[in-house]
């Protein structure tokens, strides 16, 4: 019987494995921010342990930054206080820290890849759910809450029990305008936010395999979102090709080495997964939400499920999802009027992203009762923008580029959606309350976020790309 | 380090028969701002327990006097979202020693286990039957047995046991800490490290 993928790269970090005991899994590099580290920190402190690999340790400020006038010290004083105490932490237990002002900051699920510190065949983990994002390059990648980082601190494992393995296949043509972020919602809405949990998600097909990195991060990015434990995705040409050259990829006979065994990282023939779920490419419209998960979603045709399409235990969960997003059954959303638009996050914030969005907005502008906020995931994913002269494009339409950070995605820094305010959001989640007290989001792609912002209400990319045919 | 002990409790309960709770709920982001692990059941279910000028909001159960006790009872897919074990931490420090629900999301059932906050996870008929017993009567006790592994409502005498990995019911029963048990192996990891 053959192996899959995650089977292969799980079993080559075991350390260690005893029956009726979770193995001990060695992480290769782990990632650490200001949010979910400082406690871990502290409980090393209590124990008096440095960190084991602070070589395999990596730090970022990025949940709390400001993303304008980063110069200038941070306004909110817990903010402050917690990327302080994340450049204290760094400094006393000497790991690396690509903080603010670094050329390296980013957010961190950004910046191990567009870095090569993320490669084929490796463990990566986080104190931080989207982890999952750099399994795109063939890698197992999860988030951990912070009893798991002081345990990687400690000892660069982590107890670690094997989940199942699914596989999801994607396969065919997509449709003109229609790209990862649209599979992704619509894998998820198909099997619901729940419906990857307890297993590590292997995609393949060949739609899978079309897509650049930067989508197949995308993809990645929102495993969790199904609630699975991480998503990968075998490295091919592109993977290689995407890692080569980067600052910290293997150089000269290690790469050489390197290749030849990320050459080996696929699933056999033969391999077995514990559940298999295919799906056509054709069927996949521009997608949206509407709802309170990001299971919640629609083509951005269709119409809001109604109530009684629900079992009797399920309707009350769903009727308050409706009510808190201020719609009703059976309404469709395209043409609602939106106030804001935010594209970025660890799901949709890398150059391609921007590209993609700057492509699409030459020549038109925002309209007026739109406010559009454009964050680059890195420094460098900024400078590399300004280089093509991509900020000009943006400021033309009226789409400010502001500085790198989780900004609108999780309303924990300074920009967050007002209450009841509907944002068209590039980011992952839809939560209530997610991007700030009483916000309300439509989670969709990069294109579709920008026609939403070029028109005011929520529209169908795919009109606009019609037209533009025709001219 | 020794850890918070779980053997046995027996309380009336919380029921929230909400599903797919996400740790955003649990605990919004913009309270995670706090360097040490205490204070955060202040916050637990902030924005649906308080509105927007921190008046408690009466129609939240953790603002209703009729309802108390050690366990949270959740609709199913609860702790989906955010990796933040902030979320286990607000549920504690709250107050709360169990949360049962028909189904957990994968790391959120971690952290509560490295806490000493036992997940229960039920079958959806007796979740129902819980959520029946405690409308039916507030002081509804219900039994959580962690060696025998078994969830019971009391005045009816309808139980189902439960499934926990067995080396998180030794941790939970004896104090023991992940770290402790990794350090213990640190031969075998520096062996590891040589021979790749």
């Amino acid at each position: 019987m053959g192996q899959t993928l995650f089977d292969k790269i799980w079993d080559a970090h075991v350390v260690s494995s005893s029956e009726g005991f979770p193995d001990i899994l060695y992480i290769d590099t782990h990632f650490i921010h200001e949010v979910t580290s400082p406690q871990a920190f502290d409980g090393l402190r209590q124990r008096g342990l440095p960190v084991f690999r602070p070589k395999q340790t990596v730090a970022t400020a990025d949940h709390n930054v400001p993303t304008i006038d980063q110069h200038l010290p941070i306004k909110e004083e817990l903010s402050r206080y917690q990327v302080d105490m994340l450049t204290k932490n760094c400094k006393e237990f000497g790991v690396e820290l690509y903080g603010l002002g670094h050329p390296y900051q980013g957010i961190v699920h950004v910046i191990g890849p567009e870095l090569g510190i993320t490669r084929p065949g490796g463990t990566y983990v986080c104190g931080d759910s989207h982890t999952s994002t750099h399994g795109a390059f063939g890698a197992i990648a999860f988030g951990i809450g912070t009893s798991q980082v002081e345990q990687v601190l400690a000892t660069q494992c982590l107890l670690q029990s094997r989940p199942k393995r699914m596989k999801i296949e994607v396969n065919g043509k997509l449709q003109k305008g229609v790209g990862a972020k649209d599979i992704i919602l619509y894998i998820i809405a198909q099997i619901s936010a729940a419906g990857g949990t307890g297993y590590a998600v292997e995609y393949a097909g060949d739609t899978i395999r079309s897509l650049s990195m930067e989508g197949r991060m995308t993809i990645c990015n929102m495993s969790i979102e199904m609630g699975a434990r991480c998503g990968l995705i075998a490295p091919d040409e592109t993977t290689i090709n995407y890692v080569k050259g980067r600052e910290f990829a293997p150089k000269g006979e290690e790469w050489d080495k390197a290749v030849a065994y990320w050459e080996t990282l696929y699933s056999d023939a033969d391999a077995a997964f514990d559940e298999v779920l295919s799906f056509k490419a054709e069927d996949i419209e521009p997608m949206i939400t509407y709802g309170t998960n990001p299971g919640m979603g629609i083509g951005v045709t269709q119409h809001v499920p109604e109530t009684a399409s629900f079992e009797a235990k399920e309707q009350g969960s769903y009727k308050k999802a409706l009510d808190y997003m201020g719609l009703h059954d059976d309404e469709t959303l395209l043409g609602k009027p939106i106030d804001y638009v935010f594209i970025g996050s660890c799901t949709n914030s890398r150059i391609e992203d921007l590209r993609q969005v700057a492509e699409f907005v030459k020549g038109k502008h925002k309209a007026d009762n739109v406010t559009v906020w454009v964050v680059p995931g890195s420094k460098q994913v900024q400078q590399q923008a300004i280089a093509e002269g991509l900020d000009k494009i943006f400021n033309e339409a009226g789409f400010p580029l502001r500085e790198p950070g989780c900004s609108a995605c999780l309303g924990m820094n300074e920009d967050k959606i007002p209450a009841g305010k509907y944002c068209v959001s590039t980011s992952n989640r839809n939560f209530e309350g997610r991007q700030g007290p009483n916000s309300r989001t439509f989670l969709a792609s990069p294109l579709t976020a920008a026609a939403s912002a070029i028109t005011g209400v929520v529209t169908d990319i795919r009109t606009f790309l019609k037209e533009e045919e025709l001219v | 380090m020794a850890t918070k002990i779980f053997k046995h409790i027996q309380t009336s309960v919380v029921p929230l028969p909400i599903e797919n709770i996400d740790t955003d709920q649990i605990i919004p982001a913009r309270f995670l701002k706090a360097t040490t692990r205490d204070g955060f059941g202040n916050n637990l279910f902030r924005d649906w327990r308080f509105d927007g000028d921190d008046n408690p909001k009466q129609d939240f159960v953790l603002n209703n006097p009729n309802y108390s006790g050690k366990i949270l009872v959740a609709g199913k897919n609860f702790g989906c979202g955010s990796s933040r074990e902030h979320a286990a931490w607000a549920i504690a420090d709250y107050g709360f020693d169990a949360v049962v629900s028909s189904f957990f999301a994968d790391i959120f059932k971690g952290n509560a286990l490295n806490n000493g906050l036992l997940p229960v996870q039920v079958s959806e008929d007796f979740l129902k039957k819980i959520f029946d017993a405690v409308y039916a009567d507030e002081h509804a006790v219900v039994e959580i047995d962690l060696v025998d592994q078994f969830i019971k409502i009391v005045a009816t005498g309808e139980q189902e046991s439960f499934e926990v990995n067995p080396y998180k019911k030794a941790c939970l029963i004896n104090g023991y800490d992940d770290i402790d048990y990794i350090l213990s192996q640190k031969g075998k990891i520096e062996e590891f490290e040589s021979v790749r």
